[in-house]
């Protein structure tokens, strides 16, 4: 998400620098306020540990992708706002200085997109409301933790990062850099970076719960004395959260879906109802080449389709829009676990 | 971001070209760090179209490569990771812009791929520019100047030590990477079931080591600030730098000297 300076007009890029140099000024007043400057050689290790660390590839089981760690909400978590965020931007800074990882001259507009919400919104909506809530007080203290500090990595990664996506759009846009239209590209960035948010979220949940069972105290808004001892969570309520992690951000996020078609729909048939232009003035229900076998297609694909656009046949509700999000959901999670189990079966095949 | 191997030769490498001795690398700091944004600032502005009014702004990032005795081609493969997002946001202008700008023969050229490229070139020279900085002029004078500019104490330091932990940790978590691989037998990645434990160790351990660097920084007199060695006051020469700089880039703004020279040739 690192932008380059040739996607910026110098005005948008001396917005963003005016409104991250104002953030970087007042972490860095109020953390000399408080006379943290013991601090430093913290922030300094731990800024270049995530540095690091954000080079090593996580295998995510099944996909044969990798993902990478969440940078601003790990600092955040470890250090509070105000450090991480100082942090993050020495990190971006770096990045942009020796490994040319985003243009000098939109150093701003990246320590916006990237460390701000990580580290401000992340912090002050997701991390510390949800350390301070009381879900799962029936819970013994230690394992509820542990699972808030999951929920509060997943969706403050998610959330940020599709904070910082949209930032990008909307600071490309209004450059005036590229043709593509302002909806079409929000249609093109906001899905990959669900999937890496998601993906993040996990990752540096991992690594802050490692944190926590070992040395509770290094996290940030989480009382130590409530913890006891010996009471780790176990895999099996690991997996039902993120069971439940998941069909929330499937259910929800469905509800959330642009009804204008995405990006290669709208390039292709246009959006006139909407007031869009009609593009390529394909005809939506008749284009491509007329052959028996594609009628025949689209015969059988009418038929077993039970959740044409993503609803409930006849059904406009947004009940029908939320229960086809968690139904696509769980299909694609099938589909994804069939071909790992089909790939494996196969592979051992190969190997005898 | 580049692989653990990768990124750690190209710390190597900014520092021993930053080392080097050349009149681009004796400049001070605020005089190129003043330049290089000029340019970028200029570069930037040029109009979606002005294909040919933007060539001629290559010559700046050339000419400064050769007197600072660095080869262009040691910034080529930092390109990888500025193209990928030019590149996916400038390919939808020849789709959704087609409208023609030039016949050459039977080729017409429509004015999205006249903005494709010149987005491109916009990004090359813009990495360009800051390379040739940064390859000049080392972490002490960029923090350096930085303070000048009166950049926040605290965020400056922060980027000194930083620098110096990130040459330490890229070696570290590179041992263990490959330590990981050695024992997964040909696994890509980290495996989920180490996913916390492989950065959460060296967390740690590194979060104790930082406790014990503060004790022994205070222990020398570390008061929350930095001394610059080497800091010297800006000559005439610097400022003649900079304002000759500004006044050429300007001109090459203003006027299209690409097109002037083909009508004459």
């Amino acid at each position: 998400m690192h932008m380059a300076d040739a996607l910026l007009a110098p005005a948008v890029a001396a917005t963003m620098y005016v409104a991250s140099g104002t953030a970087t000024g007042v972490s860095a007043f109020q953390l000399r306020k408080d006379e943290n400057t013991q601090k430093l050689p913290t922030m300094a290790v731990t800024a270049a540990l995530v540095f690091a660390g954000q080079m090593i590839n996580y295998t995510v089981p099944g996909t044969g992708s990798s993902g990478h760690l969440c940078g601003g909400m790990m600092l955040s978590a470890l250090l509070g706002p105000q450090a991480g965020f100082l942090s993050m931007v020495v990190i971006l800074t770096i990045q942009c200085l020796f490994f040319a990882d985003g243009g000098l001259m939109a150093l701003g507009a990246n320590c916006w997109n990237m460390a701000f919400y990580g580290c401000f919104v992340g912090y002050f909506l997701i991390w510390r409301p949800i350390m301070h809530s009381n879900m799962f007080s029936k819970m013994e203290a230690k394992a509820a933790t542990g699972l808030k500090i999951m929920i509060a990595s997943i969706v403050g990664c998610v959330v940020t990062l599709q904070l910082g996506a949209f930032s990008v759009v909307l600071e490309t846009s209004v450059s005036g850099i590229t043709d593509l239209p302002f909806g079409a590209f929000v249609a093109l960035m906001q899905p990959i970076h669900l999937a890496i948010g998601l993906v993040e979220g996990l990752i540096t949940s991992a690594v802050l719960i490692f944190v926590y069972e070992a040395r509770p105290e290094l996290l940030q808004e989480i009382d130590v004395n409530k913890i006891g001892i010996n009471a780790r969570s176990s895999l099996k309520t690991t997996i039902i959260i993120i069971a439940c992690v998941a069909a929330v951000v499937g259910g929800g996020l469905s509800l959330l879906a642009s009804s204008n078609p995405d990006g290669l729909e709208w390039a292709l048939f246009g959006n006139e109802e909407e007031g869009y232009s009609a593009n390529m003035a394909l005809d939506e229900d008749n284009f491509g080449i007329a052959s028996s076998v594609a009628y025949s297609a689209a015969g059988v694909q009418e038929k077993t389709s039970f959740l044409p656009d993503y609803a409930f046949s006849n059904s406009d509700s947004a009940v029908g829009t939320t229960v086809s999000g968690i139904v696509g959901s769980a299909m694609v999670a099938s589909v994804a676990l069939f071909i790992c189990f089909a790939g494996r079966f196969f592979r051992v095949k190969k190997q005898q | 971001m580049a692989s653990i191997e990768t990124a750690a030769r190209e710390f190597r490498e900014m520092d021993d070209l930053a080392s080097m001795k050349s009149p681009m690398h004796d400049l001070h700091p605020l005089s190129k760090l003043i330049t290089v944004i000029a340019y970028i600032v200029i570069t930037v502005s040029f109009d979606r179209y002005a294909l040919s009014g933007i060539v001629i702004m290559v010559l700046f990032p050339i000419i400064t490569f050769q007197v600072a005795g660095i080869n262009v081609s040691t910034c080529f493969h930092k390109l990888s990771f500025v193209l990928p997002l030019v590149c996916a946001v400038g390919l939808f202008n020849p789709i959704f812009d087609r409208r023609p700008m030039l016949e050459i023969g039977a080729l017409t050229v429509s004015y999205g791929w006249v903005s494709m490229l010149t987005l491109m070139l916009k990004g090359i020279f813009c990495l360009m520019a800051s390379f040739i900085f940064v390859a000049t002029t080392g972490i002490d004078s960029i923090c350096a100047a930085l303070r000048k500019i009166h950049a926040p104490r605290m965020a400056v330091t922060l980027l000194m030590l930083t620098y110096r932990y990130v040459a330490v940790m890229i070696d570290e978590v590179g041992i263990m990477n490959n330590a990981y691989k050695l024992r997964s037998n040909n696994q890509s990645g980290i495996h989920v079931s180490a996913w916390g434990s492989f950065l959460g160790q060296l967390l740690l351990r590194s979060m104790d080591k930082a406790g014990e660097i503060y004790d022994s920084m205070q222990l020398r007199g570390f008061n929350g600030n930095f001394g610059f060695a080497g800091e010297r006051r800006a000559k005439a020469g610097d400022v003649l730098f900079v304002l000759m700089s500004i006044c050429l880039f300007m001109a090459c703004r203003c006027v299209n000297i690409a097109e002037i020279l083909g009508r004459i040739l």
